[in-house]
């Protein structure tokens, strides 16, 4: 169970509180009646589900209800940071990163597993 | 022998800590015993000499018990206290006896002595690894008949219980700045240091009482005290402080993410006649800041031929037999070894008078102080030697010995045979907590290496094995843990031990007589029968991971998930492969880390406190009226109200004629609501539905339709302007709290410059519907300070009014066809409001209906339902609500989405009526559309059936369904095929009742 950081709540509280809402620093086009195909297929369908560090949104939809961005560590599940809706894609601070990147060499995932055995 | 009077025969007088006083009686498969307080399920059977406890899972082999702790394969038992209070699968090792338990041997029939099944250790050639996977594939129609059906009987260890269990369950949220799992000497010492410091402890342990090793070992000195002594001190110490928690007969299952840990409370399993106000099981959810892991570490047997007969067990847990319960494992023992612990097994019995046989020790070099005490106690020890093989049908009763590398051999006669291979450090809870390992080739053990979360280990699980280094350890791990680095607090609690022996030893693998003889049974893994020839065979079939061999042999996936088996398989393919054992890998430990009964995680949850249910204000008054409710998402709504003699069909018939006749009134409380409020409010909606909300004057409602940015509808529903600024919003009754999401998430990123403010009253409001050409009527003496006349409330009007003196807002709205009132009232106030409706619509001839009239009459009109008739691919066009698409927005969600060229492309299915050709056959919702039924299978399906009913009005059924290009095929037939017939059908307007829509605005 995560132990999540509300940015407008100011206090750390338990995943069960919060809902996921998918990759962050998605702008809906101000032209977006106006905009391609390809375009559309990219705001709307296209996700970069990266592994490691992913800035993502949420919602403490069972507290103060407002959506929020994290920075998350999809391999060790830490959370770097969580900061306002907003405000632009936050750079993770020098130390925080590079602990979490210690951490992810270190960490036996699945896939790497089912790599060696493959 | 001396012996205790009837706790039994095996019980050896000066030794073991319980009371010969205190005793309890219980029954193993039918017959009677007595047992000491504080006894286990096991103790008590071997102090009676009992030995033989169950049937193995595959072979059906005599088995006993192995271990003295939670780590136990084999000794698993049926334990009750009367019929609704019974589990399979207990570990005797771990269940305390209790006054009055009744205990029964599994996996056997006819009897524990004499079991049929037992014959399929004669079949074992067929039974090797992968046999399932190999032997039940082909013909196919066997699997059905025959395999199944087999596999099915014999699968399975234990019975699940019949009936509901009468227990129940706790559940408790804590927080603590060290939690530490483990109360022998590590962790008894970390809690001390820990505490000391002010820090808000937790301390856990799987145990009656804390001790851990302690309980067996009694050679170990701490503080100038016997260490079993030391460790209740210390419990009693801690017990005593306000900042900490001890937690006995509590396990530590599972460690997740950020701190998060799941902990198993057993309250009520070793007592006779527990108050029912006490909950069986607590489960613990605990977030702690850092955490001390004290897990300790497990003995491991050794791998030889028929190394799993009864009366062959762990030397650690005949040591807590003897030294704890005060119990003999047998009266002729003899010692097989790779370990020095092993021999202080045979000392311990030796001095408390029983025949040590001799220790037989398959190394060349034991350690030189065990081996001197053994010499010093007359004890024969076997240096370089095997046991090679094993005799006895229900108990062991010889062994054979062979010194290694020679085929000479002698036989030797035991009834108890102690084996130990050496310990595994417990590192279940650090792997949990994603920490990664490290192998220490020189000791053939895993250990921690680095750290995923704030914890560290200690100890035995750590592989510190020394005492004093140990007690060290334990000490800084406390305090740092606690957030004090200073030597300060350590200086004035530190404290010596020692132990008489140094420990050296160990191996993994399979010994000598283990195979490669392909006959030969050395098991492995005991309650899946896993046996070395297993996992040999599983590495010359192609399985190089020790994932695919785990999978393969089922090695350590009992629930015992391999705590003995899983370093013996590891080395056996390492050496099979010719790899070392850091590159064949290790499995992944997962939680449980032992079984959590599913009580104990359901906790409160179960019954009418599973799942909440949402009852309407009125609900009580429509259960007095007779109604059947349905379940609509949580929501319980009135289904239907038959009379007495009605079945549903008849109810639907009278309700649906009687609406459209006279009237009926309607709980319509369910529907979402959403206040949309503030000077952009209008502005919002245009972006938010598909509709154009400027234009729409206050005192008036539109229907209105959601679409998602991909253009297919998301929701719909009526929306009222009450003011320029204030917008009532109704939802689908399920889509309530995905279409205020959905709002907030747009509101929240998307348009935060817009002043609009989001507010769910869903609850707030009461909603009464009067539909039908008596609605106005019936409602009319209610209504004050409104002039709801057929000129001045037209359809589709709202206003804000009083009815009966209550502050009301009153929709003309209808989702019938008939002239419609919806009247929202505050909810406490809906009762009162729908006694008096009710009361008048009655004595006008009208009546109540339910959700499945609702239904009919909106599908008479062709009506939408979202969800029923669309799934989530349908546009508004689709649905033939394309007139609901401003043409004049720049903006809204799903604008694009709309234009996208599989959205706008010819032949997409299309929302049409279905006439059946037989007025009296009812389709079924589901049913696929064809043009021509007689074409070769698969046949292109044109679409689906939708909604479907009987019209009680139209005296025929009705149907809508989605048909690729359906509004083009007007007047055509189609085809429904069935599983017995083949159901021809007219392509029609969805409308069916009042085409010219005349009725609505009477
Ligand atoms: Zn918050």
């Amino acid at each position: 169970m995560l132990l999540i950081h509300c940015p407008y709540c100011e206090e750390d509280r338990s995943e069960l509180e919060f809902r996921w809402a998918g990759e962050a620093h998605i702008a809906r086009p101000d032209n977006i009646a106006a905009i391609s195909d390809e375009e559309f297929a990219e705001y709307f369908f296209l996700r970069n589900n990266e592994k490691g560090l992913t800035y993502e949104r949420w919602r403490h939809i069972h507290g103060c209800g407002r959506f929020f961005n994290a920075a998350r560590d999809t391999v060790s599940d830490k959370f770097l940071m969580t900061y306002k809706a907003g405000l632009p894609k936050q750079p993770i601070p020098a130390e925080t990163k590079a602990e979490a990147i210690a951490e992810e060499k270190t960490v036996e995932t699945w896939e790497q597993m089912e790599g060696d055995a493959r | 022998m001396s012996s205790s009077s009837n706790s039994g025969a095996f019980r050896i007088k000066g030794t073991g800590r319980h009371t010969p006083a205190r005793t309890a009686r219980f029954t193993f498969d039918g017959k009677s015993y007595t047992a000491l307080e504080g006894d286990t399920v096991a103790s008590a059977l071997l102090a009676h000499g009992v030995h033989l406890l169950g049937r193995s899972f595959k072979y059906h082999r005599p088995r006993g018990i192995l271990s003295a702790g939670p780590e136990e394969p084999n000794a698993l038992l049926d334990v009750s206290r009367d019929a609704s209070r019974r589990q399979p699968n207990v570990r005797a090792t771990v269940q305390e006896v209790f006054d009055g338990a009744k205990i029964a041997s599994q996996n056997r029939w006819p009897s524990l002595k004499h079991d049929i099944g037992a014959f399929n250790d004669l079949l074992s050639p067929f039974f090797a690894a992968g046999f399932y996977y190999k032997t039940f594939m082909w013909p196919k129609e066997a699997w059905h008949k025959l395999y199944e059906p087999i596999i099915r009987r014999a699968a399975g260890l234990g019975e699940a219980p019949k009936e509901g269990d009468t227990d129940h369950y706790a559940s408790r949220y804590e927080h603590c700045d060290v939690l530490i799992a483990g109360a022998g000497v590590a962790g008894l010492t970390a809690a001390l240091s820990a505490a000391s410091t002010g820090a808000k402890v937790i301390l856990v342990d799987e145990q009656p009482e804390v001790g851990g090793a302690l309980h067996f070992d009694s050679s170990t000195e701490i503080d100038g005290k016997n260490g079993y002594d030391w460790a209740q001190g210390v419990a009693a110490k801690l017990k005593a402080m306000p900042n900490v928690t001890v937690l006995n007969r509590t396990t530590v299952f599972g460690y997740y993410n950020h701190g998060f840990l799941g902990l198993v409370e057993r309250v009520t399993d070793h007592l006779p006649l527990p108050s029912r106000d006490l909950p069986r099981e607590r489960l613990w959810q605990v977030r702690a800041k850092k955490v001390v892991l004290a897990t300790g570490s497990i003995e491991r047997h050794m791998v030889f031929a028929n190394n799993d007969r009864p009366g062959i067990m762990l030397a650690s847990a005949a040591r807590t037999f003897l030294n704890h319960h005060g119990v003999a494992v047998g009266r002729a023992v003899a010692v097989y070894t790779a370990h020095d612990s092993a021999y202080e097994a045979a000392f311990d019995l030796k001095r408390a008078g029983i025949d040590v046989v001799a220790i037989i020790d398959n190394r060349k070099l034991p350690g030189e102080a065990v081996l001197a005490e053994a010499r010093s106690l007359g004890l024969e020890v076997l240096v370089g030697h095997s046991v090679v093989d094993t005799a006895g049908r229900h108990r062991v009763s010889s062994i054979t010995v062979a010194r290694n590398g020679e085929k000479n051999s002698r036989k030797l006669k035991v009834d108890a045979l102690l084996v130990s291979a050496g310990w595994t450090p417990s590192v279940h809870l650090f792997s949990q907590s994603r920490g990664k390992l490290r192998f220490e080739a020189e000791n053939d053990r895993f250990l921690p290496d680095i750290y995923a979360q704030d914890c560290i280990s200690i100890g035995a699980c750590n592989g510190t094995d020394d005492l004093s280094t140990l007690i060290g350890e334990a000490l800084s791990a406390g305090a740092e843990m606690a957030g004090h680095k200073g030597a300060d607090s350590i200086d004035a609690i530190a404290f010596a031990g020692s132990n008489l022996y140094e420990w050296t030893g160990g191996m993994i693998g399979a010994a000598e007589g283990a195979g490669p003889d392909t006959a030969v049974k050395a098991f492995v893994d005991f309650q899946h029968d896993v046996t070395a020839k297993d996992i040999r065979l599983a590495v010359r079939e192609g399985m190089h991971s020790i994932e695919h061999i785990k999978r393969f042999t089922t090695n350590g996936m009992a629930s015992d998930q391999g705590k003995l088996s899983n370093m013996h398989g590891l080395a056996i393919a390492s050496e099979m492969l010719g790899r070392p054992i850091p590159q064949v890998g290790l499995t992944t430990f997962r939680a449980p880390y032992t079984p959590v009964t599913y009580g104990t995680l359901v906790a409160h949850s179960r019954g009418d406190l599973f799942d909440p249910a949402r009852k309407t204000p009125m609900h009580h008054l429509e259960a007095a009226e007779g109604a059947e409710f349905e379940d609509v998402g949580n929501w319980k709504r009135a289904w239907y109200f038959p009379k007495r003699g009605e079945d549903m069909h008849a109810a639907v018939n009278r309700e649906c004629k009687t609406v459209r006749e006279v009237g009926g009134v309607f709980d319509a409380s369910t529907l979402g609501k959403i206040e949309v409020v503030g000077p952009d409010a209008a502005q919002f909606l245009n972006l938010l539905y598909t509709n154009a909300w400027d234009t729409l004057k206050p005192g008036k409602s539109r229907y209105g339709i959601m679409t998602r940015e991909d253009g297919f509808i998301y929701d719909d529903g009526v929306v009222g302007r009450l003011a320029e600024d204030r917008f009532h919003v109704t939802t689908t009754t399920g889509g309530a709290p995905r279409v205020l999401q959905h709002m907030e998430d747009y509101l929240q990123t998307e348009f935060p410059h817009l002043k609009v403010w989001l507010t769910s009253t869903t609850e707030q409001w009461a909603v009464i519907a009067v539909q039908g050409p008596q609605a106005r009527e019936i409602i009319r003496p209610f209504v004050e300070g409104l002039d709801i006349s057929a000129e001045a409330f037209t359809h589709m009007s709202v206003a804000e009014c009083t009815v009966m003196g209550v502050p009301a807002r009153l929709f003309r709205v209808s989702f019938t066809g008939e002239i419609g009132f919806e009247i929202n009232v505050p909810a406490d106030f809906g009762p009162a409001v729908w006694k008096a409706i009710w009361e008048r619509a009655q004595s006008l001839g009208a009546c109540l209906y339910g959700t499945e009239t609702m239904h009919v009459l909106r599908a008479e009109k062709g009506y939408l339902i979202v969800g029923q008739d669309t799934d989530g691919t349908v546009t508004p066009d689709d649905a033939g609500y394309g007139w609901a698409v401003s043409k004049k927005k720049t903006d809204f969600v799903g604008i694009r989405g709309l234009k996208r060229p599989d959205l706008v492309r010819e032949g997409r299915k299309q929302l049409v009526g279905l006439l059946t050709k037989d007025p009296n056959e009812v389709l079924e919702e589901g049913g696929q559309i064809v043009a021509d039924p007689n074409q070769p299978k698969p046949m292109t399906m044109l679409g689906h059936v939708t909604s479907s009913y009987w019209s009680e009005n139209l005296g025929r059924s009705i149907a809508m369904a989605l048909v690729a290009g359906g509004r083009a095929k007007m007047g055509e037939t189609l085809y429904v095929p069935m599983k017995d017939k083949t159901i021809a059908v007219e392509v029609t307007d969805v409308v069916f009742v009042d085409k010219e829509g005349g009725r609505i605005n009477g």
